[in-house]
């Protein structure tokens, strides 16, 4: 028996389990056409719905006459704020305990707002029918500039909220003021900073963008009367979420509301809030009693759908003279458009910024974040980012380029005289936060010498003084980071929700031959969850990954979860995963012991099966035991082989990662090259490097969009100046720089697996890497700071106040 | 608005059906023919999620009208291999980790598939500015390439072992 026994080594290796390049499980279907996304949703008698929107920022809506549009043939239904207001539906709440409406109730409030919702047969039919609603504006004072929105004389955007001085969040100061957040020591932070050595301010501005996944956000709504069940398949990045939220606000049971994620075309944050869209969908399929499906085209999706960052961050940081960091101040104004619907866990409407001290040791540190209302659109989303986090990282990252400019010192050498050392973790930051884990220098050294930092100094010198010389018209600029990114919200005791607790769940069914199926309350959107969940498990239960089918997305399935978002899958879920497979490995060492005849603390188990202690030749693989827990009576033992666990995490995970960027910059074109662009990322254990590698590659190319080009511009009107994929960038093939990837592992000490997620680091460390080797390129000729993004105009705009161009 | 009668050959099959003059190609596949693998993603020619094969040529489904079909030979993401026999690429894909939401994949590998007809040896700087038709907000392109130089390869390989 003993020589029929595989060795341990191609044991683990048919599992495909941790650390293996597992191919997807999902290709076949997106390779061959068959991926099932919302649009591809065609039910019996399916409507269209379609929304009449503002072209106005700011106006008030003096009257709305949708007769010519309800005479056309085809169309069912004008839907208003007036048909919705008898059922409470005319304005919902964001995940930020702020309200929107739903649809404009007296006012409009930013450009591309929804008016109105019409029904109608097809989805021509339905273009034609907005086209005939008339709508009369009386247009009022625009307000666009988040500066201007505490003047005195500011116009009132927001007239439901007349004389409430409480929001949320505390006390509002002012009829355009949403929260004031504070965190750390403003007193101490004030006194170290007046008697620093040396003390660099800047304002840093992280625009405003838009996540733009290439699926924009939709659903099909149904309900069945006959059973009193409501149906909806949508674009959702937290399915179960959405179905409670939408049992509370419309009054329908919770179990007679199925919310179902199909494949999803990408999210990046856009698809985790509730959109008029939704509400409108499911009004109408109720009112009509057949289904209505919405889908918003790409301008629709930019000019109104949850936008991301808008942050403009004035800091000041101190250090010694020869550059030992003391201090941190930071104070943010942020743009939240016409309503707070950021997505944010209820405590922290700010997010995760306050982990703005980023990779380095600083004794003292204070923040403070003011939001404001704006004639913008609503949204304040993580595009590709925990919370705000990637906003932090660029404050930060950034904050130490000009602090090593005014020392006269090296960046890279600042960074490392200042990083958390790695007998300091657990780490305590100055604003509050317990970072897991962390080997900043290893990372850091390793990434320096992979690209040859001190050569490329050299080169770089050699380039200037070339330049200088009139020899060259391009500049070398190297574009350093260092990123610590918190993510895996989180634990539920700080983290939630509009009051759902932040835990997440896996469900798993082991059949009587062998295979299984788990299910989880995450929704993959492209991070390709059906196979490296099952990987997570195939190590933990023994069974091949290959054996192993993962389900989500569907609430009446799928335990109940967050979902997926702020790279909380592996931290969250992908921890609930392990423990409910160690829940089925427990009861198979039971069954095992009982079929080998032995105590349960006799067997071990071993790969995929579990062997007597002492004798491996007597064993039950996992195959054997699911069989018997199906098929024989086991005194004291229930049948079956199932497991469910909640995983409520006790902290937050904390990777990091070194990035550094080389960009060779013409200053007479303001064209950019990025001739080397080398990502090192620790997201402790590795499930699938293949897996990695593709999300570092995708969310660097978000991150080079985001520093190079990409923006959601207004202009004075508040009107949105790039709503189409003409001048909304997008980085092509064509553009996009070549990645090298490389790691260092330093595991979570508290993941079951010492995992802790990578979806969203190569976006967050990405964007200052790019932005600070554009100002690194021009740190000679006295630039600190310029802001994104450095599009070609403004890079030459720079060399040009530079005086740079003779 | 009255209808046009249109006749054309979609995956080597021949279509008959009824459309408005506006209608417009991709939404004909997708909603009359329920061909669902070319997806919508802007509507306005730019990101190439809709990309099929028309006559010969890498046709952005979204701004043709299905009138302007009429008579053609149209080949979409479904027509290209069938489970049993993939086409070279739709195994590349996978192989080299080109995909992640899907959501671009059809689009991508119909043109890629167009490409290598178009030049079926090519640098990677050329399948770089030959897929620049399409977008891809997942990927970085990076193994979507290292993918469609494989298949150049292999089809190479093929075309030389046959020969």
């Amino acid at each position: 028996m003993n020589e029929m026994t595989p060795p341990k080594t191609e044991r683990t290796a048919a599992l495909k389990g941790l650390g293996t390049a597992r191919k997807r499980v999902e290709d076949a279907r997106f390779t061959q056409g068959k991926g099932n996304y919302v649009d591809d949703i065609k039910l019996p008698g399916m409507l269209f719905g379609d929304f009449v929107r503002s072209p106005y920022a700011h106006a008030r809506i003096k009257s709305i006459d949708a007769e010519k549009a309800k005479a056309l043939p085809g169309v069912i239904a004008v839907l208003t704020a007036a048909d919705l207001a008898p059922l409470k539906l005319h304005w919902m709440p964001t995940l930020a305990g702020d309200v929107q409406m739903v649809l404009a109730d007296g006012k409009v409030l930013f450009q591309g707002q929804e008016v109105a919702f019409v029904v109608a047969e097809n989805r021509y039919i339905a273009a034609d029918a907005v086209e005939l609603v008339e709508v009369d504006y009386e247009e009022l004072p625009v307000l666009v500039d988040p500066f201007k929105a505490e003047a005195p004389d500011a116009p009132v955007l927001r007239e439901d909220l007349a004389g409430k001085s409480e929001g949320a969040h505390g006390p509002r100061r002012h009829h355009n003021h949403i929260f004031t957040w504070e965190q750390g020591d403003r007193d101490a932070t004030e006194k170290v900073l007046a008697s620093a050595d040396v003390v660099a301010e800047e304002m840093v501005y992280y625009h405003r963008t838009h996540p733009c996944p290439l699926e924009t956000c939709g659903c099909v709504a149904s309900m069945d009367k006959v059973n009193g069940k409501l149906t909806v398949w949508g674009t959702f990045q937290a399915p179960h979420a959405v179905r409670t939220v939408a049992s509370l606000i419309s009054g329908i049971a919770e179990h007679n509301i199925r919310i179902i994620s199909p494949d999803i075309g990408g999210g990046f944050g856009n698809k985790v809030g509730v959109y008029p869209g939704y509400i409108c969908s499911i009004v109408a399929s109720i009112v009509t009693g057949v289904p209505v499906k919405w889908v918003e085209d790409r301008m629709e999706n930019l000019m109104a759908t949850a936008f991301a960052r808008d942050y403009w961050m004035k800091g000041r940081i101190s250090a010694t003279k020869d550059g030992r960091i003391t201090g941190l101040w930071c104070h943010v104004t942020a743009d939240h458009g016409a309503f707070d619907a950021c997505a944010d866990p209820t405590k922290f409407p700010a997010g995760f910024f306050n982990i703005c001290t980023g990779s380095y040791d600083i004794p003292v540190a204070y923040l403070a974040v003011d939001g404001v209302y704006t004639n913008k659109a609503p949204g304040g989303v993580a595009y590709r980012c925990s919370f705000r986090v990637t906003e932090a990282a660029y404050f930060i990252e950034r904050m130490i380029e000009v602090l090593a400019i005014k020392l006269g010192m090296d960046a890279a050498e600042l960074r490392a005289k200042n990083f958390i050392r790695k007998d300091q973790f657990p780490y305590h930051s100055a604003l509050g936060w317990e970072y897991d884990s962390g080997d900043y220098h290893t990372a850091w050294d390793k990434a320096l010498k992979a690209v040859d930092y001190e050569g490329l100094r050299k080169e770089q010198a050699q380039r200037l003084e070339d330049f200088k010389a009139g020899k060259t018209r391009r500049l070398i600029g190297i574009g350093l980071t260092h990123f610590t990114e918190i993510v895996g919200a989180g634990p539920v005791k700080n983290c939630d929700i509009l009051g759902l607790g932040m835990f997440d769940s896996c469900e798993i069914r082991i059949h009587p031959t062998g295979s299984a199926i788990a299910r989880l309350g995450t929704i993959s959107q492209g991070q390709g969850h059906a196979t490296t969940f099952a990987q997570i498990l195939a190590s933990e239960i023994g069974i091949p990954a290959d054996d192993i089918t993962v389900e989500e997305g569907d609430t009446d399935t799928a335990p109940y979860g967050l979902g997926t978002y702020g790279s909380r899958s592996t931290p969250v879920a992908g921890a609930a995963t392990a423990m409910a497979g160690r829940k089925i490995r427990a009861k198979a060492q039971m069954i095992a012991a009982y079929l080998l005849e032995v105590h349960d603390d006799d067997v071990e188990w071993d790969v995929d099966r579990f062997a007597v202690k002492g004798a491996p030749e007597r064993f039950k693989t996992m195959k054997e035991i699911a069989f018997a827990a199906y098929n024989q009576a086991i005194p004291g033992i229930e049948p079956g082989l199932e497991a469910v666990s909640y995983y409520d995490p006790p902290n937050m995970t904390y990777p990091f990662g070194a990035y550094i960027c080389v960009m060779e910059i013409d200053v007479d074109t303001g064209e950019h090259e990025v001739r080397q662009f080398y990502a090192l990322d620790d997201c402790g254990t590795r499930i699938n490097p293949m897996i990695i590698e593709g999300q570092v590659h995708g969310g660097a190319t978000e991150g080079y969009a985001i520093a190079m080009g990409q923006e959601m511009a207004y202009d004075d009107m508040g009107n949105v100046k790039n709503a189409t994929l003409m001048d909304f960038f997008l980085p092509t093939a064509w553009e996009t720089p070549h990645y090298t990837t490389d790691f260092t592992v330093t595991p979570s000490p508290h993941h079951p697996i010492g995992a802790k997620g990578v979806g969203e680091s190569p976006n967050v460390g990405s964007v200052p890497a790019f932005s600070n080797a554009v100002h690194d390129a021009f740190r000679s000729f006295g630039l600190t700071q310029t802001h994104m993004p450095h599009d070609h105009w403004r890079i030459w705009r720079t060399a040009h106040e530079l005086g740079l161009h003779g | 608005m009255s209808k046009m009668h249109i006749k054309l050959t979609v995956n080597g099959k021949p279509v008959e059906l009824l459309a408005e003059p506006r209608e417009l190609l991709i939404h004909v596949l997708r909603e009359e023919l329920s061909i669902t693998g070319p997806h919508i993603g802007c509507e306005t020619t730019h990101c190439g999620a809709c990309t099929i094969d028309m006559d010969g040529r890498s046709i952005k489904s979204c701004t043709v009208f299905a009138a302007q079909a009429n008579g053609a030979n149209v080949t979409t993401i479904e027509g290209l291999g069938t489970p049993d026999g993939l086409h070279v690429l739709q195994t590349m894909f996978k192989e080299h980790h080109g995909l992640q939401c899907g959501f671009c994949t059809p689009g991508m590998i119909t043109r890629a598939y167009r490409l290598l007809q178009e030049n079926p040896d090519p640098t990677e700087e050329e399948v770089r500015f030959g897929m620049s038709g399409n977008l891809c907000r997942c990927t970085g392109y990076q193994n979507i390439v290292k993918a469609i130089l494989a298949a150049a390869a292999e089809l190479n390989a093929v075309k030389e072992a046959a020969q």
